[in-house]
């Protein structure tokens, strides 16, 4: 049984863990919490559920698909509301109301256009093979949804320690001022940032769609409430962080549903937050930030 | 038939009549706003970023449903009542979280919201995700002018006391505050305190001419659209958050016959004032601004 809950936890908490590294991202190296994030998991999401319906596409072509859609959006909106926000000197905040927009617009066009009812995959898509180790019930849904999960972090790790990009990136990260002196694109680094968290942001999408088969133009809601309590567990801006505190969030979920009551799942989860947040403000990985006087 | 005539003969009373039939709960909704971004203005004027407001709203307007519906308490009793719950659990939770400051507030806030709302939920009292039902309409117009009335006086007022003067300074600079020998958390908790006072009496008093109440209301997108009110019509002056909280409660509406697209005009113009004027509506570039169109007429003149 417990055995169990972890394999579920798994599943659960790898897709929260790939939303949040997206989010994670954007904030490390734009400094902007991009409350759009949710928008783009639901965009991406329905690219994938048309990629599959309209196309025929199957499961990895449809998330590549989704992730292209989605990445381009994430690009658009760095475009049109954070990047002429980064010349003006403004209020601290106003990135992130201008992703407040950008979420509205793309929220209330999706409804005007899917309305609010669910969405399903065909009933064939749905790998529903499942497998059994011991007193564990694997699904191949869960499998596949834990691998394309895990792998995709695991890629972006790699772009980032390994690849010239990565570092150009990091750089940005660390401090753009002296990474543009040094001759690092920064703007592109901008945009190309903007478009992977997307992305993986899209990807996760489909994922959740697959392993709940629904999609449905409110569901970017939720995600976004739980993609800040998973960056704000690991430490805002911390790609680690953020793998462990999806994870953690996944777990803490998936316990307090099977062992406490399904009432209380997000009470715990954010109360769970909340103490971390007096506890240790700057969350697992995280660095205490810097008073500047 | 019978109405039509009596029209016939005051036609502007009929007219007036008409309109407020239509849009009371409109002009009602505009008064309360009003007092939500006031309650932000204040923890933003010291610099501080609450995202608990939606939650003191909440506690505010169960807070007075309750005494009233279940108590049968005067109105009055029942909305200052609503208004000293949020303020207490303010200064509860306060004390530890304003240690935080920037980023780290307002998800905190965002936490604590959370579990209210989650609260809310799953208590029986407050009628679990059902809501409270039958909550006594009696709010009033003037209720509502002479509240945020007080509070409006009691912001101009403020600005410049030795408190206000205090937040200011707090707002510009933390560290050289304290270094002045101001006592910054203790005064962040109080303008915390007030602003979930302001919450909580704005949340009552919505609560008694909505006539229902339910936790989603006072969750994650309420709160978002209440700081969206004070930084659409800028932080500088108390005018802006009012100004802020008019034009987003009034677009929707008179955007209404673009069905299901509405929202995405109240998106865009969000999105076009943070760009244009990042500052807000009511801030210094749009004075210039408007002084420069005055200007360039009387040049081609």
């Amino acid at each position: 049984m417990f055995l169990q809950q972890i394999a579920n936890a798994l599943a659960l908490g790898s897709v929260y863990a790939l939303f949040a590294i997206g989010f994670t991202l954007i904030f490390g190296v734009l400094e902007v919490i991009t409350l759009a994030h949710g928008a783009v998991f639901m965009v991406g999401a329905f690219a994938g559920l048309i990629a599959v319906t309209r196309f025929n596409l199957g499961i990895i072509p449809a998330i590549l698909t989704s992730m292209l859609a989605s990445g381009l959006l994430g690009f658009i909106i760095d475009f049109v509301a954070v990047r002429p926000l980064r010349k003006k000197k403004y209020h601290h905040l106003a990135p992130m109301i201008a992703t407040i927009g950008c979420a509205t617009i793309i929220t209330s066009i999706s409804q005007g256009i899917f309305g609010a009812e669910a969405y399903r995959f065909p009933f064939d898509f749905v790998p529903t093979k499942s497998y059994e180790i011991g007193d564990i019930q694997l699904t191949l849904l869960q499998l596949v949804i834990i691998g394309i999960s895990f792998s995709l972090m695991i890629m972006l790790i790699l772009l980032l320690k390994r690849t010239k990009w990565g570092k150009a990136v990091r750089a940005v990260a660390e401090n753009r001022r002296t990474a543009a002196l040094l001759g690092i694109p920064v703007e592109r680094v901008f945009q190309i940032t903007s478009f992977t968290s997307s992305a993986l942001g899209g990807a996760a999408g489909v994922l959740t769609g697959l392993n709940f088969n629904a999609i449905h133009t409110y569901m970017g809601g939720p995600i976004l409430h739980r993609g800040i309590a998973v960056i704000i567990l690991g430490g805002m801006g911390d790609i680690r962080g953020a793998m462990a505190g999806g994870l953690i969030l996944g777990f803490s979920e998936i316990m307090s549903v099977a062992y406490i009551s399904s009432d209380f799942r997000d009470a715990i989860s954010f109360g769970l937050l909340f103490l971390i947040l007096l506890i240790r403000p700057s969350g697992i990985f995280g660095k205490v930030p810097e008073r500047k006087g | 038939m019978e109405k039509f005539q009596r029209g016939k003969g005051n036609g502007l009373t009929d007219l007036i009549t008409s309109f407020w039939q239509t849009y009371n709960t409109l002009i009602y909704t505009i008064f309360v706003h009003g007092m939500l971004a006031l309650s932000i203005y204040i923890t933003l004027a010291c610099g501080q970023l609450s995202l608990g407001n939606a939650a003191f709203m909440g506690i505010g307007a169960y807070t007075s449903a309750l005494l009233t519906m279940k108590m049968n308490a005067p109105f009055g009793l029942s909305l200052i009542a609503g208004g000293m719950m949020p303020a207490a659990v303010a200064l509860i939770i306060g004390i530890p979280t304003l240690r935080l400051s920037g980023v780290y507030l307002a998800m905190a806030t965002l936490g604590f919201g959370e579990v209210v709302r989650v609260a809310f939920l799953n208590m029986s009292i407050t009628g679990g995700s059902l809501g409270l039902n039958g909550v006594p309409l009696k709010t009033e117009l003037w209720h509502l002018v002479l509240v945020i009335g007080i509070f409006i006086y009691f912001f101009i007022r403020l600005r410049d006391s030795r408190f206000g003067r205090i937040l200011e300074a707090i707002n510009e600079d933390e560290v050289v505050a304290s270094v002045m020998g101001i006592k910054t958390t203790y005064f962040k908790v109080w303008a915390f305190t007030i602003g979930a006072f302001i919450a909580g009496v704005a949340g009552g008093l919505n609560a008694h001419f909505t006539f229902f109440i339910s936790p989603r209301e006072y969750g994650f997108e309420p709160a978002v659209d209440i700081l969206t009110f004070a930084i659409l019509g800028g932080t500088r002056t108390l005018w802006g958050p009012l100004a802020g909280s008019t034009v987003l409660t009034t677009l929707p509406e008179l955007f209404r016959f673009l069905g299901p697209y509405r929202l995405a005009v109240n998106g865009l113009i969000l999105l076009l004032v943070v760009l244009y004027l990042p500052n807000g509506i009511v801030s210094k570039e749009t004075f210039k601004n408007i002084k420069k169109i005055f200007n360039g007429s009387g040049c081609l003149n």
